[in-house]
């Protein structure tokens, strides 16, 4: 766990309802610069209503968000990425008709003064951001390649490098490894692994125990909108692990583990059930 | 060439096949008519009156809508022209307030279709009889004559023939493409119109006001229409009640014929405006090869479905 001179995010008893539909409750949750954090639960848990509050798409109906210390009002998706909060969302925010180049800068065009685009600094930067943080050398991926034609491995990698050119401080996963074969997850992973190096911090979010346990230093268990534990992975093993999350699944609590909220609020089934619409953008 | 290149140029190419093979159809067909300039300067008389909707039309498609209410704002702005016109005898401040209620018009789409999320076809379809109506009840049903206009310096700016010969308003559509192609290519803008259409989710995830964009493409829309119903008065010298009708599906057709998809993301300026002259020289074409005018409509619909079946398979592979 971070310590308190090294938190780099703090979310400090965070709710959020969805009409009559809580997703979170009183939730509080840090991270550490320079650390991974996998972020763990079942679908409905609140894990990317959590998220999307951090990066500014929701704003929360009570608590507070720090960064760097400092409490951080009039909180939006531009103020979140000023700030140095990337995330590569689950659908991973790509315009899959445009060229790479195009995604690289989406949101954040190389602009002069006046709006105009100066397309051949773009390409260029591309060309290094797929040589240095993606490691593609191929001719046969050219910088106007569109995105749509590449393999899902390579668009999270360019929702990565993105995050990772813009000088993130911050990068948040969600769920980066759904839908991919296993030699693209070991891509992905090792992309992971890459934000660490360089310094970064990262929040992993994935309901794949397998994909995050490798890679992350510590991890956070969600579960019907509140956190009933976390884990530093030199205290627990991968199989001790998963006897742990299998005891959440079917109870819904973490017996004689550390948990920082009540579990006696949770959510009804009904209003999980609901949770995923609730979610979406 | 890389994919997304040669893809963008596939549609470009193809639509410029099209064209060229119409055309060469009819000088085979008429050479007499097509080999003379005279009717490539009718050609640049009368397209440039739906062109410059459809090509303003284009951004509107590109972000995923539709507008199907230009017409009856290019009728409306051209009803205000000339009532303000006859009022106070200033072709200038007669154009500038006509833009600025094309500009009203075009932001009411934007702001129903945005703040109250209705879908763009219905709402524009209401406003299209809104605006329609409304000139019908305000004009009383009749017409005005704009021949006073033609003391104007504006009036040549707008419709006069250059060197006697050129049409004034060819120079304005080629003038809008151009600065439509550099907003659309070249703009932080135009970035954020594809985006918009391509995956607004996305878009918005990235700090892109989806709804701001799409507010500004409806409100531009209405300001063109303003602009191609004052070329289209003036260069009649007649204001008609009707003005506008008949242009709705030839518009429409020349973005679709460009090769701009109605599910938006992608579509080119060049690509309409080329679907434009190949609407716009379809008419004289027939007619010049001795068809009937009834066949007219026939082979609009043909050209438009083929067009877009190569548009389609094009971008499929």
């Amino acid at each position: 766990m971070a310590s308190p001179g090294e938190v780099l995010v703090k979310m400090e008893n965070v709710s959020k309802s969805f009409g009559h539909v809580n997703v979170l409750r009183n939730v509080n949750f840090e991270i550490g610069h320079n650390e991974v954090v996998g972020l763990l639960g079942d679908n409905g848990a609140g894990k990317s209503t959590l998220i999307k509050i951090l990066t500014g798409v929701h704003t929360p109906d009570k608590g507070s968000i720090y960064w760097k210390g400092k409490k951080i009002v009039h909180y939006n998706v531009a103020r979140a990425r000023d700030l140095g909060i990337e995330t590569v969302f689950q659908e991973r925010a790509l315009s899959e008709q445009h060229s790479l180049w195009r995604n690289v800068f989406m949101g954040r065009e190389a602009t002069d003064r006046w709006g105009f685009i100066n397309v051949s600094k773009e390409k260029k930067e591309t060309q290094r951001i797929m040589r240095d943080y993606m490691g593609f050398t191929s001719s046969a991926l050219t910088t106007d390649a569109t995105v749509g034609t590449m393999s899902g491995g390579e668009k999270q990698g360019v929702a990565i490098a993105r995050a990772l050119h813009f000088q993130a401080d911050l990068i948040i996963l969600d769920e980066p490894t759904t839908g991919l074969s296993l030699s693209e997850t070991r891509k992905v992973l090792g992309f992971v692994e890459d934000i660490k190096k360089r310094g970064k911090a990262c929040i992993f979010i994935t309901h794949n125990i397998y994909h995050v346990y490798p890679v992350a230093e510590r991890i956070v268990v969600l579960d019907r909108g509140t956190m009933v534990g976390q884990f530093a992975k030199s205290d627990v093993t991968l199989e001790e692990l998963v006897d742990r999350l299998y005891l959440v699944a079917k109870t819904g609590s973490l017996s004689g583990q550390e948990t920082n909220a009540s579990l006696s609020d949770n959510a009804t089934g009904e209003e999980i059930g609901q949770d995923r619409q609730s979610d979406m953008p | 060439m890389d994919s997304n290149i040669l893809r963008e140029s596939k549609t470009q190419i193809s639509v410029s096949v099209v064209f060229a093979a119409i055309l060469l159809l009819f000088i085979i067909g008429n050479p007499a008519t097509f080999l003379s300039m005279r009717i490539y300067y009718s050609f640049m008389v009368s397209v440039p009156f739906f062109a410059i909707m459809a090509l303003s039309l284009t951004l509107i498609v590109i972000c995923g809508e539709i507008d199907l209410s230009f017409p009856a704002i290019m009728g409306f702005s051209g009803f205000i022209f000339t009532t303000v016109f006859h009022l106070s005898g200033s072709v200038g401040f007669a154009l500038f307030l006509c833009v600025l209620v094309g500009l009203g018009a075009g932001l009411l789409n934007g702001l129903l279709i945005v703040k109250l999320q209705l879908p763009s076809l219905v709402t524009t379809l209401g406003t299209q009889f809104f605006w329609m109506g409304f000139t019908m009840v305000a004009s009383g049903g009749l017409g005005k004559t704009l021949v006073p206009t033609r003391e104007s310096v504006l009036y040549n700016m707008m419709v006069g023939r250059i060197g006697g010969i050129i049409p004034a308003q060819i120079l304005w559509m080629v003038l809008f493409a151009v600065i439509l192609w550099v907003v659309l290519n070249r703009h932080r803008f135009g970035a954020h119109i594809y985006y918009t259409g391509d995956n607004p989710a996305s878009a918005r995830v990235l700090g892109i006001n989806v709804n701001r964009v799409k507010m500004i493409v409806f409100t531009q829309m209405g300001a063109f229409s303003a602009f191609a119903g004052v070329i289209s008065s003036l260069e009649v010298v007649y204001f008609w009640p009707t003005l506008g009708q008949g242009y709705l599906l030839r518009t429409i057709a020349a973005v679709f014929l460009g090769g701009t998809p109605v599910e938006g993301g992608i579509g080119t300026i060049y690509g309409t405006f080329i679907g434009a002259l190949i609407i716009g020289k379809l008419e004289a074409g027939i007619i010049a090869m001795g068809m009937h005018g009834f066949w007219t409509q026939l082979i609009y619909g043909l050209i438009v479905v083929v067009s877009i079946a190569i548009h389609s398979v094009l971008r499929r592979r």
